[in-house]
């Protein structure tokens, strides 16, 4: 087919646009889409089901399966409230204070992005380790931070710190002063207008943040599995569960716990997307 | 800085910078510091001769291939969703768009595993694939498949948000002065996104160099063979080999430190030619 | 012009591809790549035998060959053989995993072990025990692994080799212990003492090399059941001032075997390199790495009187005496459903560490 022929021709599924190669990019783009993510997902969930739904159930209520998804859950669950609370005091100082080194810190803000988790884990093991700089603080006191649960908490904080920080930064930005001045003249107090006025405005935008955050570190393996202690029931991730079924072969297992771990992170997900539809509807931005 | 009323007293203001500088600097500032340190622990030699063992070498060079595979892969795919998904209406599109972004929402290790229950020799094309005496799992063809996934989203997620927004006026404008389909997205189209996609290029480039659980996974572990570096660095420090595993260790930060500078640079210099949630 | 750079794009990837697989093909006929698929704790052995091969090879026949070799629990390499892993020679921790996949990918013949001397196995080793130092719990000896209080950390028996040699280990101990109360011992007894055995260990690591890390580096356990080289190694890498080994007086005898993968070598033409390796390891230079490496020489005439000297002596006894082979143990204990599955409840009794 020519372009010239092209131009101009929309398959019926589009409105008709002036515009050629609809339905070039639209096919390469669905089926790149379906061959590298949407089949293997599926062969995952045929795999899956294989055991049949009450099979998937056994499986994901073993004890050791229900154990590793609570350390996941709750650790995560942690992790996240804290990047949270942090994340939101990071964004303020960014957004609305000047201080030497700002725009380096800013920038430093994407680093659990950019830092491959590998790099990140033997960095936190060998930081957190009994003889590590911040672990010898702690061992006098004969608290042990590397290979407990404890460990998991900080790696997951890591890896979930940019998440609440990126999302709270443009609104924040955004915000009209106008308001915040609007309420002192009124005659709240700073704080009032603070936890008031401006902090609602930036609720959707926290949880969604923490939304995200929550969902990365359930999922993560690499930061984790070097500081963790690997140990059932104590200090055993998710992951690391489908990867030992994996050494042992165990093929149905393992989809099995990952088709559980992929239900939650729908899940996350579907949480996300709705927060941020209500918010756009509330106040006109994510 | 206004004070009173209209802003947060000195302490309270200096009480949070100290927060926020203090997080940062325990969670993001130490942890670079002890790669650097580890890594140069022995000295500058010991650090160097980390780089020369063979198989050391050969997983940078199978890192740097499946970047080089994957990107540019992922670089297509997401040109070619964006121009249908910001230049067409169809139905299903915020579903599509979703979609995109599903392999932000998986493990990396059920990532790998996907590609494990389809090409593995028990798998669903495991026969078939025998039959061709065609390694995938095991296999370089596997460890680049997973990373494709795992990056599959990065490029897409910053150009779509930034061609939506700037609509098809141009493009149309072009097409009325007789430019053809693809001049028009050459000439007009691209360079209207040139800072996003390269902000794109940027993570996605990162990430495939450094994943790890999803190449774990469908990796053979031979050394030389089928180790990237984030392997190689776990056997290293497997095997006690500290100064080397902080080595090659160091050249990810390195990267990683690299990606953030450019990224800060796209930024400050062409914010307002990123996609929407860039901007700050 | 998306469709030119979409093909310049497949082009170069297809270029890469080939230029790299073609270095990894080795560039020139006269270079020679094999891959050793071995068990997880001979990572600094194979590194050296791979060395000195490499070198006498070149020496003999001009030829450059590069060894590249793989490292994880038995069998689970064994399991990624089977499932593709492409492996000229497999160096595996106990018979019954290269039986395996003799029977289940047919990939060598069976009578595989018949081919080299010693039943296939260049090497021996033994189990044995690795305490902190001071002994603070006062290991001495099989028993105390099962009392109340201690902490023990072992492999997973379905992945590693070395977690299966100390199961049986343990399970012979008690066989050869109550071996006067019933003819070749009594059975149920073996099977409580092995459970209270794993009622004391916290976790299981994929291979035995993950063990030590446990123990060594996470300080996780009491006491390490570990291979006789692992045990020496760890006080070698970790300090003899911090570990100490505790030689139980009686133990399994290791043999871990290697063997060629017929169908590999026959495809890839590598038969003649890949034999010469497997019998380079019977020759006095390897004999000598070997026993330098902790690993008990084969033919120990060869080896450094010095280094032999470091050996204890323990009663030792075979697979074959105590358990009727590998095939009849791998299916009683370690199979899906066996005595293993029976007995290991992880999380039945809160944990001490």
């Amino acid at each position: 087919m020519s372009v010239a022929a092209l131009r101009g021709w929309t398959p019926s599924i589009a409105k008709p646009s002036v515009l050629p190669g609809f339905g070039l990019t639209f096919g390469f783009a669905v089926s790149y889409l379906s061959l590298i993510v949407l089949i293997p997902l599926a062969v995952l969930v045929w795999r899956a089901s294989a055991l049949g739904i009450d099979g998937i159930w056994r499986v994901a209520t073993t004890p050791r399966v229900l154990a590793a998804l609570q350390v996941s859950f709750f650790i995560s669950a942690a992790a996240a409230t804290v990047n949270v609370v942090f994340g939101a005091i990071v964004a303020w100082v960014l957004v609305r204070y000047d201080f030497p080194g700002k725009r380096i810190f800013d920038a430093a803000v994407d680093l659990p992005f950019a830092l491959p988790t590998a790099v990140a884990g033997i960095a936190l093991a060998s930081l957190y380790a009994t003889n590590g700089w911040i672990g010898a603080l702690f061992a006098p006191w004969g608290i042990k931070i590397a290979f407990t649960p404890l460990g998991i908490f900080i790696a997951l904080v890591f890896i979930g710190l940019p998440f609440v920080v990126r999302t709270v930064q443009p609104v924040l930005q955004d915000f009209e002063r106008e308001v915040e001045e609007a309420s002192a003249t009124l005659g709240a107090g700073r704080g009032q207008t603070v936890f008031r006025v401006v902090l609602p405005a930036l609720v959707p935008a926290l949880l969604t943040g923490g939304a995200l955050a929550f969902a990365r570190a359930v999922g993560e393996y690499g930061s984790v599995i070097f500081i963790a202690g690997n140990m059932p029931f104590v200090s055993e991730i998710a992951p690391l569960l489908i990867v030992t079924r994996l050494e042992e072969f165990d093929y149905a297992g393992a989809s099995a716990i990952a088709t559980v771990m992929l239900v939650i992170s729908f899940a996350a997900l579907l949480a996300i997307n709705s927060i941020q539809a209500f918010s756009r509807r509330r106040f006109g931005h994510a | 800085m206004p004070d009173g009323v209209f802003g947060e007293g000195r302490l309270v203001r200096w009480t949070l910078i100290a927060l926020a500088v203090g997080f940062l600097v325990l969670f993001l500032v130490l942890p670079l510091l002890a790669v650097f340190t580890e890594a140069l622990r022995r000295g500058a030699e010991a650090f160097s001769a980390s780089f020369d063992d063979a198989d050391t070498q050969a997983a940078i060079r199978l890192t740097l291939l499946v970047a080089a595979i994957a990107v540019p892969l992922n670089l297509v795919f997401g040109l070619s969703a964006a121009w249908a998904i910001a230049k067409f209406e169809f139905p299903g599109k915020s579903v599509l768009i979703s979609l995109i972004d599903l392999p932000f929402s998986v493990s990396p290790v059920v990532s790998g595993l996907v590609y494990v229950l389809l090409f593995g020799a028990k798998g669903l094309l495991g026969p078939l694939v025998d039959d061709w005496d065609f390694k995938i799992i095991f296999a370089v063809p596997g460890i680049v498949l997973a990373t494709i996934f795992v990056t599959f989203p990065f490029i897409a997620r910053e150009v779509i948000p930034l061609m939506q927004e700037q609509g098809t006026a141009d493009e149309e404008a072009a097409l009325t002065l007789g430019a053809s389909g693809f001049r028009t997205f050459l000439t007009v189209t691209l360079p209207n996104v040139r800072w996003a996609l390269l902000y794109g290029v940027l993570l996605c480039n990162a990430r495939a160099m450094g994943e790890f659980g999803a190449v774990s996974v469908v990796s053979g572990h031979i050394r030389g063979l089928t180790n990237t570096m984030p392997l190689q660095v776990e056997i290293l420090y497997n095997e006690y080999n500290f100064v080397a595993a902080f080595a090659v260790a160091s050249l990810l930060a390195g990267l990683a430190l690299v990606t953030l500078g450019a990224k800060s640079l796209l930024e400050w210099r062409h914010g307002d030619s990123l996609s929407p949630a860039r901007r700050h | 012009m998306s469709n030119r750079r979409t093909f310049l794009t497949a082009l170069a990837s297809a270029a890469g591809m080939a230029s790299v697989s073609a270095v990894v093909r080795a560039q020139t006929p006269r270079d020679v790549v094999l891959t050793n698929v071995s068990y997880d704790p001979t990572r600094e052995l194979y590194r050296a035998l791979n060395d000195a091969f490499a070198k006498q090879w070149q020496a003999d026949t001009g030829q450059k060959v590069t060894i590249r070799t793989s490292h994880g629990g038995s069998g689970k390499q064994a399991r990624s053989v089977i499932d593709g892993l492409e492996a000229d020679v497999v160096t595996l921790a106990l018979a019954g995993d290269i039986d395996a996949i003799a029977r289940e990918s047919k990939r060598l013949p069976e009578n595989w072990q018949s081919r080299l001397p010693n039943n296939a196995s260049p090497y021996t080793s033994t189990i044995v025990f690795v305490v902190r130092k001071g002994n603070p719990k006062s290991i001495k000896d099989w028993p105390d692994l099962a009392k109340e209080g201690v902490s023990v950390v072992t492999p997973n028996p379905k992945t590693s080799g070395g977690a299966r040699w100390n199961y049986l280990a343990a399970w012979a101990y008690e066989l050869d212990r109550t071996r006067n109360d019933k003819a070749g011992g009594d059975q149920a007894a073996a099977r409580k003492f092995v459970e209270a055995i794993y009622r004391n260990v916290p976790v299981l690591d994929s291979g035995a090399r993950g063990s030590t890390t446990t123990f060594a580096q996470r300080a996780v356990g009491d006491v390490l059941v570990a291979w006789e080289n692992e045990a020496f190694l760890t006080l070698q890498e970790f300090g003899a001032d911090k570990f100490e080994i505790v030689v139980p007086g009686f133990s399994i005898l290791a043999e871990p075997p290697v063997s060629l993968v017929d169908q590999v070598v026959d495809k890839r033409g590598t038969r003649k390199v890949a034999e010469a390796y497997l019998e380079f390891l019977y020759t006095p230079a390897a004999q000598k790495i070997i026993a330098k490496n902790f690993y008990r020489p084969s033919k120990p005439d060869s080896a450094d009187p010095a280094d032999l000297a470091r050996f204890p002596k323990i009663r030792l006894v075979t697979v074959d005496q105590a358990f009727g082979g590998w095939a009849k143990a791998q299916a009683d204990h370690f199979a899906e459903g066996g005595t293993f599955d029976q007995i290991y409840k992880p999380g039945a009794k809160p944990v001490t560490r």
